[in-house]
């Protein structure tokens, strides 16, 4: 077993600042990007979704949302290995330049589910009787929407954004089973420096900056507090 | 009427576009063809034979079974004594194992997975079945204390002070009154705590020996790497398997919770 031999030469700090700069900065920023796409992206889709199913009658005892929930009991891996089968039977993998959009879909695919449970948790849980109250007062079902339903369902986001954007950040799973090798994100970085180069020392620089940036998020946006309904909020998934 | 069809054809939509992945493999895992797209006129079982006979296979399968179980069922004991030990402790104390308690869940899974094998190595058994086996464990822990708390918080705690009244020990009344209590928060904590582990593939992929296989790491080798479609058309028939089976989970799990809510009601 090769793992820790602390030679001074790689703990260099010379080198930590070369390996932060120019290969974990950049690719940050693409990884970060992806993610962003994906959770606005599965927003979309899922909001709707959400507030459809909080309204309509025949999901009594929320029946059609376990439809929505059931695919997260398949194995992660194998559930994107399906969406690869999917994808190249459309024909999505003619071209290489399809590599970022696959990812995109996979991502999408993968977590849209974790979207969907806290949007329609919330969005059960609004009293009728303000939009009642909006429509009584005037408003067009759209302001009434805009005015009231969003604002309200806002937890619902903010703990969707919260399950959905640090993993799509940084678990490599999705973009390299789907990305065809054109599309690295972080976590994939760590891996190959662990795994491949066997290079152990690059792996937990490199992990260690992304401890440090999502420790830093944590509590720049005060989630140490709320983490609880996230965390409680993925229990009751399953 | 038409908000409602227009809803309604939404959600079929999503739904369809949700279940497409599964449907195509579950209808091709009756097709002999090599590759998905190109149909066979061979139709059958072929392939659910091949999986039996591929003990290379059917060896992950049970490899990650086993080590479901068994982190299973290690997070659910120290789940239930770290919940029930948190909650009879002093609200500092409570708060800051809380706090602990979350981090896994927060953190990246590739971080905590780097951890766990480098501190696995320093204390000299690298990347072995136990390192694995605390993979597993640091992972799915918090989840079985995350669901057992809300029932230790629901629990009437007259009746424990009652037991200690008549005369039971600590221990004692730990195991008469508190377990029996928490048991719906220990048994979801534990299944919750199977289905994380059989789903993992980055802390497995760190901490695994080289020479082990998952599920999660076996189909990642096979597609990750093996170029756009699967060299292995017998893990089409794992996948519906496993579809089924989590199918005749839900359902019976969901019968069992209905007709539970509808004896509760009528009582």
């Amino acid at each position: 077993m090769n793992g820790l031999k602390f030679s001074r030469k790689q703990l260099g700090i010379p080198y930590a600042v070369f390996l932060i700069a120019f290969v974990v900065v950049p690719l940050l920023f693409v990884s970060f990007g992806l993610a962003i796409i994906t959770t606005i992206v599965s927003l979309f889709i899922a909001y709707p979704v959400a507030y459809i199913l909080s309204k309509t009658k025949f999901n009594k005892g929320g029946v059609l949302l376990i439809l929505f929930i059931l695919p997260l009991w398949i194995n992660f891996v194998l559930r994107t290995a399906a969406m690869k089968e999917l994808l190249y039977f459309v024909g999505m993998y003619k071209s290489n330049s399809f590599s970022f959009i696959n990812t995109l879909i996979g991502m999408v695919y993968d977590y849209l589910p974790f979207v969907i449970m806290p949007l329609y948790s919330v969005l059960v849980k609004i009293d009728k009787s303000y939009a009642e109250a909006s429509a009584d007062l005037g408003a067009k079902p759209v302001t009434t929407f805009l005015s009231v339903t969003l604002p309200l369902s806002m937890p619902g986001i903010v703990s969707a954004i919260s399950m959905v954007l640090l993993p799509t950040t940084t678990s490599y799973v999705i973009s390299d089973t789907l990305g065809n090798g054109n599309v690295t994100i972080v976590g994939k970085i760590i891996e190959t420096q662990f795994l491949t180069m066997d290079n152990w020392h690059a792996g937990s620089t490199i992990a260690l900056v992304l401890l440090v940036i999502i420790f830093l998020s944590m509590f720049l946006s005060g989630k140490f507090t709320e983490a609880e309904d996230e965390s409680a909020g993925r229990a009751n998934l399953w | 009427m038409v908000k409602k069809i227009i809803g309604g054809s939404y959600i079929t939509l999503v739904l369809f576009l949700l279940y497409a992945p599964i449907l195509l493999l579950f209808v091709y895992s009756f097709n002999m063809s090599r590759e998905i797209g190109i149909w066979s006129p061979e139709w059958g079982f072929d392939l659910y034979y091949k999986l039996w006979s591929n003990t290379d296979l059917m060896e992950t399968v049970v490899n990650t079974i086993v080590l479901a179980l068994a982190a299973g069922f290690i997070s659910t004991v120290l789940g239930t004594m770290g919940a029930i030990g948190m909650f009879y402790s002093s609200r500092r104390v409570n708060r800051t194992m809380n706090e602990l308690t979350k981090i896994p869940i927060i953190n990246a899974e590739v971080v905590t997975a780097i951890s766990i094998a480098l501190i696995c190595t320093m204390f000299g058994f690298g990347r072995s079945y136990a390192s694995l086996l605390i993979g597993h464990v640091v992972l799915t822990v918090p989840f079985v204390v995350l669901s057992v708390i809300p029932k230790l918080k629901q629990m009437d705690n007259n009746l424990y002070e009652a037991v200690l009244d008549l005369g039971a020990t600590p221990t004692k009344a730990i195991f008469l009154i508190v377990i029996p209590e928490i048991l719906p928060g220990i048994i979801s904590g534990f299944l919750l705590a199977i289905n994380i582990s059989l789903d993992d593939y980055i802390i497995t992929s760190f901490t695994k020996p080289s020479t082990f296989k998952t599920i999660s790491t076996y189909v990642y080798d096979a597609y990750a790497k093996g170029g756009k479609s699967s060299s292995v058309p017998a893990l089409r028939a794992l996948f519906a398997i496993i579809f089924v089976v989590m199918i005749a989970y839900v359902v019976i799990h969901s019968f069992i919770q209905s007709r539970k809510s509808r004896l509760e009601g009528s009582r």
